[in-house]
């Protein structure tokens, strides 16, 4: 058992180390495992309410931006803006780069770059969604195998 | 630079601190409430200023404020304004993603006391404590002590290097 809780772990440490080199992930997401209780959910449940936030925020610009005729890129840029905080507050290091570079395609209102942001921004959220469940789900085995989730130095 | 990090999160429960939350970002609304919480400050959460406003009309009172500044209905600055011309002494702190200097002049005139840059986490949370002079009021020597043992001396709490 100890073997296999060790493995595990191993695993678990590398997965986690990949997220933050692959610049997936940065400090701010180590500040909200620091923020959680032992055995509370919080980081997930902050990670829930982002998604959502993605999604939310992610249709107001696909429908600002499929305005026939005139698109107002301020509607745009203010749903960017507030994902670019909510990504910004949970680590989501590429969702927020991508979020700077969108920002600045709606101040000169520059309709492609906009389009093709939105679609980064819409495979980059979902892929940090599909990656973070990974890391949960090898955190849900070890606890299942009897062990601690280690604490990551990223460092 | 390289951050230090801080190993024990210091408990306040005893200095009886409240604090108000004013975001209107739900991922935001969840993480200074947590931090708040775990630091032992009991908190309430609103979604913007004219929020802000109302609880305190309608009697609530808080020794310390997180104010955003980008909210619906009433934004940050204009809730600061508005409390300030109230009379409410409260600590505000702004807390936003907005770090121009233009845009932090304009917050800070409205009547803040302090501004930190979003993310919010424990270290900024603790800095700005220790800059509105909230960890005095903890139980004797309870934060002084944890920074001595820690091998701290009196220095002032850097957010991003925190020394431990």
């Amino acid at each position: 058992m100890d073997a296999i809780v060790a493995q595990l772990q191993r695993q678990y440490r590398d997965y986690t180390i990949s997220l933050y080199q692959q610049g997936i992930l940065d400090d701010q997401f180590t500040e909200l495992k620091k923020m959680q209780d032992d055995g509370s959910d919080f980081v997930a449940e902050v990670l829930s309410l982002f998604f959502e936030d993605c999604v939310r925020l992610i249709g107001n610009m696909a429908r600002a931006l499929d305005q026939t005729g005139t698109v107002d890129f301020s509607i745009v840029g203010a749903s960017v803006h507030q994902l670019k905080g909510s990504s910004s507050s949970v680590g989501a290091k590429r969702v927020k780069g991508l979020c700077v570079t969108f920002k600045e395609f709606c101040d000169t209102q520059n309709y492609e770059g906009c389009v093709r942001c939105l679609q980064q921004v819409d495979i980059e959220y979902k892929t940090l969604k599909t990656k973070l469940q990974d890391m949960f789900n090898l955190e849900k085995q070890i606890v299942q195998a009897g062990g601690k989730v280690p604490q990551v130095d990223i460092n | 630079m390289t951050r230090e990090i801080v190993n024990e999160i210091p408990n306040l429960a005893e200095s009886m601190l409240t604090a108000l939350v004013v975001d209107d970002d739900f991922v935001n609304q969840s993480i200074h409430h947590k931090i708040l919480d775990r630091l032992g400050i009991k908190n309430d959460v609103v979604s913007n200023g004219k929020e802000a406003v109302d609880v305190h009309c309608s009697g609530r009172n808080y020794d310390l404020i997180l104010m955003d500044m980008d909210m619906p209905v009433v934004n940050g600055i204009q809730a600061t304004k508005k409390l300030r011309e109230m009379g409410i002494e409260s600590k505000i702190a702004g807390v936003t993603t907005r770090a121009n200097e233009v845009e932090k002049k304009e917050f800070m005139e409205a009547g803040l006391n302090e501004f930190q840059e979003k993310p919010l986490t424990i270290s900024k949370l603790l800095s700005i404590l220790h800059k509105l002079d909230f960890y005095a009021k903890t139980s004797a020597g309870l934060f002084n002590q944890r920074w001595d043992k820690a091998n701290c001396p009196k220095v002032r709490v850097d957010p991003d290097n925190l020394i431990h």
